[in-house]
């Protein structure tokens, strides 16, 4: 019933992929959950209009190396800083934060300022976001 | 600082680390469970199984609103198939469940390649739970429909849920679906079929032996809430009876030798492959087993003995 | 590049086409234009009696904002109206909702109570102009406030005209912009269909998209399917509830997508008119001809678009345009070219309708009707959308209907495998994309965009809170008791609704009122 390994440590890389607040463009982060299961990487999907509150209590029960947040809405402004910030108050600064979808390039500037360490934006190869989203596995 | 002593004090970021080292068997791990052990198999731990699609999820979402107004604490367990070809996985069971914030603790696993409808790790999960308080544990397995009979290896009951028109599924119950519940619940009971797939199931489960605990058919309908209230009793009234019938039995019984002897696998295989790769002798067995030059079973039984035959 | 080439669809598509390919019957398959099985249009002379509606979806910040919007457009010799909501306005939530915070005006116009749509047309005659309106899981408030607005203008309801989408199938497949579970929702659908059929009766009371369902990822096949299994299961509900079919199938119109394949664009068209007129009169037993004729508004692919030299988007645009025109549209949105960036400003939304003038006054191809008919290649791969076409109806058939399909997330699969097998090529560059994969600009000059001030947000919240605060509240709970009442009944929501909206009860209020009794959909993940 169980195979018998022989206990070989694996580490899949595990990210959340969210959609905070009402959006409900799901197109690119479906396409990019998928990229990323495909890249041997363990995606925890939140579905829709997630809180902040929530997508980071998920973050933490399920233990993420990496947050990616999908803002096609323009409410980004409001929900990343709370994420972030929320993120700080459960000692979680170690998970890297990763944003993609329609943020004008100022905006982009500014959540990098905040502590977002990616936005990737309309047109980006998954092979990048998937690079990207390796070099951000805890203690790679 | 130690993880295990964070866990029993209720600290949710030690018990998501730990579950992690569990997942990933890092050595870590084996110590956080021994300091915890003590503290678990408190938990009734209720199985979920069925095939793909059937509403596993949205029983979990409202059995966790129903087991909380009971006070209980509860905690629950998803797990999700990996992909066989890039062991990745998509892990989307918490859709399914209502925002309750750090009340519920919910954990998505994914199999990583085991079969039977769980992760390897589900029995320390359980046990890592227990140890932070939860004394209810929601486990859904994967929705392949016929291979889940681990879960009641696992689980104090095991529902099994089924749709209406049971159809092809007859298959499945032939493959033994039939003989893990513990409790069966028709979901979707608002289309229709119901009551003939509750009459079908009825039947089939009256042509097997008789048995102290008869697992009764329940309807439901777990989109709208209805028909919560009875599976949950009917999953109580289980465990009590498991609590007081020996021929019934509880998890823990069933489940402490099989921990004894897949923890004493685990260690005398990593012990054996260790000794085997420290005489430089586990490459070349390897390649004899790869070429076909020896069978695994006579090259196990090569290293076991520690020396070469012939 | 490849030796075989395919449509987006993946269709193979050959070299050269002569005339045994293209198997058509010309009476049984074409006819003429003007008449069953309308495959060459709905009208026998089309665009050489009236041109189509030049109708651009615009909306943004409070209701000022987008009428002053409005204004221009139809100044520019816009011939229509289309608005477009903000999230909490779609999905049911005041603008003062903990759930609306960074929302509000962003996506759309926000609108919270009758007030809000009394300032969103003033000044626009509701008798003379069309308006067309996206919204769903709400539309039967936002109906009853329009039509509360017609009424302070003194124009009678029997002269109202316009669009509401109200399409809540495709909102599960495709948009995600539900409130209630489907089968709750299905019947506020029905109870506005058989209110306008009866006092509202130049009104469509729902438009049947297929665009969303094309914008989420899927293909043109899957587009034509699923957005006619949708037309075929709203037939099936009105007449489940009683209704005649020839009553309330007149006033049913489509909206579909107009991509960048070209051929294959007007192909599906044409494919869909020819379906819809067959399944009507043999199917539903329809016996009137405006049973059997597919009305339809198109827009431009958004998803074609690209971030990347948006100028380009303009070229794109404009071929699509022309396919929507040549596949038979009776109303077009072109997309502008900062659709990849912001809500469009003024400069581009001007662009993109200039884009249809020119396409209606310059190029000559509104001067005859339906000019590809006859080609090999238009009539084989129009009989070939039909076949694939039917081929998922059998399967929706066998899976038990729309609304099984959507329950066990059939629908949601289908595009969610599209969309990436779709990203997968651009990302191996089997499919080239000029600016994104292939002949891409290291150094772009941005374009200006438009950005939404966010103190807008705060005005609304005060605004909605002022109407709550002047309003008699002892109607509004009233009003709001005969709204509950009604869902728990199977009374028609529509009167108890209009009473509510007149009173300044808020679309929030009406629907938290509706949610005590439907409760809320969640979907099921599914990739
Ligand atoms: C497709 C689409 C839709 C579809 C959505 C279908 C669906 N289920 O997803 C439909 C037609 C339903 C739709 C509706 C609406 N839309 Co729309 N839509 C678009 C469109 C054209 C393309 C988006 C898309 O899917 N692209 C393809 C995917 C693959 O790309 P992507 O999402 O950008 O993802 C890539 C990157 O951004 C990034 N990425 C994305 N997510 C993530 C996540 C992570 C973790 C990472 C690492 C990376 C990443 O990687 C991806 C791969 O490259 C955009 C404009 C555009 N061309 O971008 C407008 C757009 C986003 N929509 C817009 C609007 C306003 C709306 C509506 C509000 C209109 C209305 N008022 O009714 C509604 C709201 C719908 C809702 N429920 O939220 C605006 C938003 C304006 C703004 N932010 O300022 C846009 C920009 C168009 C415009 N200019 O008006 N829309
Ligand atoms: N009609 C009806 N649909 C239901 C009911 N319960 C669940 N569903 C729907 O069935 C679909 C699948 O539900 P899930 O809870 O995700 O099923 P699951 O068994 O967990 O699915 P997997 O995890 O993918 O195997 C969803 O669309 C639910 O809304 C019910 O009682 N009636
Ligand atoms: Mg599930």
């Amino acid at each position: 019933m169980t195979e018998t390994s022989d206990a070989e440590a694996t580490r899949p890389i595990r990210v959340l992929v969210g959609k905070p607040g009402l959006d409900g463009h799901d197109r690119g982060a479906k396409v990019v959950a998928r990229a990323l299961r495909d890249a041997g990487m363990e995606v925890i999907y939140t579905g829709l209009h997630q809180t902040p509150e929530e997508i980071v209590e998920a973050a933490l029960q399920e233990d993420v190396d990496v947050v990616g947040l999908s803002i096609l809405s323009g409410a980004h402004n409001t929900l990343v800083p709370r994420v972030l910030e929320l993120l700080r108050q459960q000692g979680m600064e170690d998970v890297r934060v990763m944003v993609g979808g329609i943020v004008p390039e100022e905006d982009a500037a500014e959540l990098r300022r905040l502590g977002v360490v990616a936005v990737f934006g309309p047109g980006t190869e998954t092979e990048e976001i998937v690079r990207f989203t390796r070099s951000c596995a805890r203690g790679a | 600082m130690s993880l295990g002593k964070d866990i029993l004090q209720g600290d949710r970021r030690a018990l998501a680390r730990a579950l992690t080292l569990v997942e990933n068997q890092m050595p870590e791990a084996d110590e956080i469970v021994r300091e915890v052990f003590g503290h678990t198999g408190r938990a009734i731990v209720v199985g979920i199984t069925g095939a793909p699609g059937v509403g596993k999820s949205t029983l979990v979402d409202r059995l966790t609103g129903h087991f909380l107004s009971l006070g209980r604490q509860v905690g629950v367990l998803a797990v999700d198939p990996s992909s066989p070809f890039s062991g990745g996985a998509l892990l989307g069971d918490r859709v399914r469940m209502e925002g309750r914030g750090s009340v519920v603790f919910m954990r998505s696993l994914a199999a990583r390649g085991h079969l039977g409808g769980l992760a390897r790790a589900t029995p320390r999960a359980i046990q890592l739970l227990e140890a932070a308080g939860k004394d209810l544990i929601l486990l859904e397995t994967v929705g392949a429909g016929q291979s889940e009979v681990d879960v009641m290896g696992y689980a104090d009951t095991t529902v099994v849920v089924v749709v209406p028109g049971l159809g092809d599924d007859v298959q499945a119950f032939k493959a033994g679906i039939l003989e893990i519940g513990d409790v069966f619940v028709v979901n979707k009971a608002d289309r229709p079929g119901a009551d003939q797939t509750m009459r079908e199931l009825r039947q089939m489960l009256s042509l097997g032996p008789r048995k102290a605990w008869q697992p009764p058919v329940l309807a439901a309908k777990a989109q709208s809430g209805e028909g919560i209230e009875e599976i949950a009793a009917a999953v109580l009234q289980h465990k009590d009876s498991a609590e007081r019938n020996p021929e019934v039995g509880t998890r823990h019984v069933r489940e402490a030798e099989r921990f004894l002897r897949q923890a004493l696998a685990d260690q005398l295989v990593a012990h054996a492959v260790a000794r085997a790769k420290a005489a430089g002798r586990w490459e070349s067995l390897v390649e004899d087993v790869a070429r076909r030059r020896k069978d695994p079973v006579w090259a196990a039984k090569e290293l076991e003995g520690g020396e070469e035959r012939e | 590049m490849a030796e075989r080439r395919e449509t987006l669809s993946g269709l193979e598509v050959k070299p050269v086409y002569r005339p045994q390919d293209a198997q058509v019957d010309h009476d049984r398959d074409l006819g003429e234009p003007g008449a069953y099985p309308y495959t060459r249009g709905i009208h026998p002379r089309m665009y050489r009696d009236r041109l189509w509606t030049m109708r651009q979806f615009a909306g943004f910040g409070t209701a000022r904002e987008t009428n002053e919007r409005f204004h221009y457009l139809l100044r520019q010799g816009q011939t229509g109206l289309s608005t477009a909501f903000d999230m909490p306005t779609l999905m049911g939530y005041d603008s003062d909702d903990a759930h609306s915070l960074g929302e509000v005006g962003r996506e759309g116009v926000a609108v919270d109570s009758l007030r809000d749509m009394e300032r969103l047309f003033e000044g626009i005659p509701l008798g003379e102009v069309s308006t067309s309106m996206t919204i769903n899981g709400p539309a039967i408030i936002l109906f009853a406030m329009y039509l509360a607005v017609a009424e302070r203008q003194g124009v009678s309801w029997s002269q109202v005209r316009g669009t509401l989408q109200a399409d809540i199938l495709k909102e599960y497949i495709a948009q995600k912009e539900w409130i209630f579970p489907p089968e709750p929702s299905m019947r506020l659908i029905v109870d506005m269909m058989e209110f306008a059929t009866r006092e509202v009766p130049q009104w469509n009371t729902i438009s049947i998209s297929g665009y969303h369902i094309r914008e989420a990822g899927s293909t043109a096949v899957q587009e034509l399917a699923f957005t006619l299994a949708d037309g075929f299961a709203y037939v099936e509900a009105g007449m489940a509830r009683g209704l005649e079919v020839d009553a309330f199938a007149p006033r049913l119109s489509f909206f579909f997508n107009a991509h960048i394949d070209f051929f294959e664009e007007i192909a599906k068209y044409r494919a869909a008119r020819r379906i819809w007129s067959r399944r009507m009169r043999e199917k539903y037993g329809a016996k009137n001809p405006r049973s059997w004729m597919m009305r339809f508004h198109t827009q431009t692919a958004g998803c074609s678009l690209t971030a990347q030299q948006p100028e380009v988007n303009i070229i794109r645009t404009a071929y699509e345009a022309m396919a929507g025109v040549l596949g038979g549209t009776q109303s077009l949105h072109t997309n502008s070219m900062d659709e990849v960036l912001s809500l469009p400003t003024e400069k581009a939304v001007t662009i993109a309708l200039r884009t249809q003038q020119v396409l209606a006054h310059e190029t000559g191809v509104a001067d005859t009707v339906d000019p590809l008919a006859g080609s090999y290649f238009i009539e084989e791969l129009t009989n070939r959308m039909e076949a694939a076409a039917e081929e998922y109806f059998r399967r929706i058939d066998e899976l038990g209907g729309v609304l099984a399909g959507i329950e066990n997330g059939f629908f949601q699969r289908e595009i969610a495998d599209a969309a990436y097998r779709y990203q997968l090529e651009v990302d191996r560059k089997e499919r080239l994309i000029v600016g994104v994969n292939s002949f891409v600009e290291p150094d772009e000059e941005p374009i200006p965009t438009l950005r939404i001030n966010p103190a807008l947000e705060e005005t609304q919240v005060k605004a909605v809170q002022a109407v709550r605060a002047e309003r008699d509240q002892a109607a509004v709970d009233r009003a709001l008791e005969a709204v509950r009442q009604a869902a728990a009944s199977d009374t028609n929501l529509m009167p108890p609704i209009l009473d509510a909206v007149r009173a300044y009860a808020t679309e929030g209020e009406i629907v938290r009122t509706m949610r005590t009794v439907f409760g809320s959909y969640r979907e099921a993940a599914v990739f």
